[in-house]
């Protein structure tokens, strides 16, 4: 082995001086990664002056991180934990994603029919819907959060009203494009029998895009139980709420508890979601 | 009935049977099915209040707060100086501050993608069945990562607020952490359907598992990591605006603070630059994306 690689180490100058074109390439690459390392660095350097990185702060965060996680791993007066509060929260947070991405889910199919070029001829009409979209998927459900719990206080409704408000957009946008794709023949099927156009969209479109804006919304409750956990932070309801509280007061024994717990029915929910797409839409599309 | 039980000899009444009974079956299920919907229904408006008097008080005040948030812009004064009240400059009189959180946001999103690339980047050859060193390994650098991605950011930035204090290293560290886990799953993902000849051709030259690696892999998978790279630089701008919420830095701190004391007309002002710049940030990464892609898929 080390025979031949040295034959070929002596090759390597001939075979330089023959194709010089081949190696200037491999250098100019070599250069080339150089400088996006050079860059790279400087820009490492660069930020840590912005946000006053030191290794001091770093080292002395790790230390303190390092207290968080022994006391996380070690649970105390396990007995004394307000169960009733951290299940209320838990089941609060499956039900702020349940309702939130039930409504948001019927009401948006009739704004992503209104949204459809295929349906909704009229530009005029159809650009502010998807503008509309655009304006509700655009703002994070955390922010819509901190407003409805300006606007309906404190509690799981703005968490509800949160989750509907930016799916409402997101969803919206995926049924308007599901119904931008159906086939056209089933349509054209219903009218030739006399059909009115709700009757052709009911019979024609509906039964088509039906199955993917089931998959869809199935989906999206999967993940709005993720982000329902967290909308305690700001005030909304759930878990989350349960959660920050715990680390304000450096219960971290609690909040390690709680995290376990989040990730425990994140699963769940996963698990389920996953056995009701295969249940109704099978599993070609799921 | 002597009819009737040679009726259900025959072959077809034996299928019309199997019918019944599939659609009673089916019947069963969507009964439980729709009861289950019921149950969990009325579970969840209990659980969270969701009922008719409360949605009648409420929206109409949540219709007035967004009302509020708009600014009161008048033709007349438009483009006048920051004094002049309905002008453009007195809705954004705080504009140098908002662009400079804006700019320390962009960082944030970019050194958490950075950081949390070299960490997807490092655990994701142990983590792919495929070319893992060992399989408790793979099992250990999966497990990591599972969890790495499994926790929010937010929470993530909760626990290193308290370790780091009020700031941006905190929300850094948080999206380097989650980002890391999040690219580590994709990154093996890609390394399991890369064809591993090379990895056997690097192998008997005499290469290391390190050299299978990097001649081996690295070369086939590197588009697809820029690409899954620039993706999640897309998600965590949009992190970055939102961390702020627990003191991790960025506009998410300022945007909090005006939400909190009702500074209406600013509320919209930076939602307005916030949704301004994720939108830019999008386009400019999709033009990226398509370079890196579409380079290589040529060669």
């Amino acid at each position: 082995m080390s025979m031949t690689i040295a034959a070929a180490g002596a090759a390597v100058p001939a075979a330089r001086e023959r194709h010089p074109e081949v190696f200037a390439a491999a250098a100019r690459r070599k250069r080339r990664f150089q400088i996006a390392l050079l860059v790279l660095a400087a820009y490492l350097a660069w930020s840590c002056w912005l946000f006053e990185i030191t290794p001091a702060r770093v080292f002395g965060g790790l230390d303190k991180m390092a207290v968080v996680l022994r006391q996380m791993v070690v649970w105390k007066d396990m007995a004394s934990w307000d169960y009733a509060g951290i299940f209320e929260g838990l089941a609060q947070t499956l039900a702020m994603a349940f309702l939130g991405t039930l409504v948001a889910a019927l009401v948006a199919v009739p704004l992503g029919f209104l949204g459809a070029r295929n349906v909704n001829g009229v530009k005029l009409l159809r650009w502010p819907v998807r503008r509309l979209f655009d304006l509700l998927r655009g703002i994070d459900t955390l922010v819509w959060a901190l407003v409805f719990v300006r606007a309906v206080g404190l509690g799981p409704l703005a968490g509800v009203l949160a989750i509907m408000t930016s799916d409402t957009g997101t969803l919206g946008k995926l049924y308007a494009e599901a119904v931008e794709n159906v086939d056209r023949k089933p349509m054209e099927g219903v009218r030739a029998t006399g059909a009115g156009a709700l009757q052709e969209l009911r019979f024609g479109a509906l039964p088509q895009v039906l199955p993917v804006f089931l998959s869809q919304a199935l989906y999206f409750f999967e993940s709005n139980t993720r982000s329902a956990t967290v909308l305690g932070v700001v005030g909304a309801g759930g878990i989350g709420l349960q959660l920050s509280d715990r680390i304000r007061v450096q219960y971290w024994d609690q909040a390690c508890f709680i995290i376990v717990l989040i990730l425990v029915t994140v699963a769940v929910i996963d698990f389920l979601s996953r056995k009701i797409r295969e249940r109704f839409i099978g599993t070609s599309n799921a | 009935m002597p009819t009737g039980a040679d009726r259900g000899s025959g072959p077809i009444d034996r299928v019309r049977a199997d019918l019944d009974q599939l659609r009673r079956q089916r019947q069963r299920q969507t009964l439980i099915f729709g009861a289950v919907f019921l149950v969990a229904l009325a579970l969840s408006i209990d659980f969270t209040r969701f009922l008719p008097d409360r949605l009648a008080a409420g929206l109409p005040r949540i219709g007035s707060y967004l009302y509020d948030t708009l600014p009161t812009l008048d033709p007349a004064v438009l483009f006048a100086d920051s004094k002049a009240e309905g002008s453009l400059a007195y809705w954004y009189f705080n504009l140098p501050n908002y662009l400079q959180l804006l700019f320390e946001t962009v960082n944030m999103a970019l050194l958490g993608t950075l950081l949390g690339f070299a960490g997807g980047f490092l655990l994701c050859f142990p983590a792919s069945r495929n070319v893992a060193p060992g399989r408790w390994i793979a099992v250990a650098a999966r497990r990591i990562t599972e969890l790495q991605r499994a926790v929010p950011e937010i929470v993530y930035a909760l626990l290193f607020v308290w370790a780091f204090g009020i700031g941006p290293l905190a929300g850094i560290t948080a999206i380097a952490i989650h980002t890391s886990g999040a690219l580590a799953k994709l990154f093996s993902e890609v390394v399991e359907n890369a064809s591993l000849r090379p990895v056997e051709g690097v192998r008997a030259a005499g290469g290391s598992w390190f050299d299978e690696m990097r001649y081996g892999i690295l070369p086939q998978v590197l588009p697809n990591f820029l690409s899954y790279a620039l993706l999640r630089f897309e998600i965590n701008i949009r992190s970055s605006a939102i961390i702020g919420f627990v003191g991790a830095g960025g506009i998410g701190q300022e945007l909090y603070y005006v939400i909190s004391f009702n500074f209406y007309e600013e509320v919209s002002a930076i939602l307005l630059l916030v949704v301004l710049t994720v939108m830019a940030v999008d386009h400019l990464s999709d033009r990226l994306r398509q370079g890196a892609i579409g380079k290589e898929s040529l060669a």
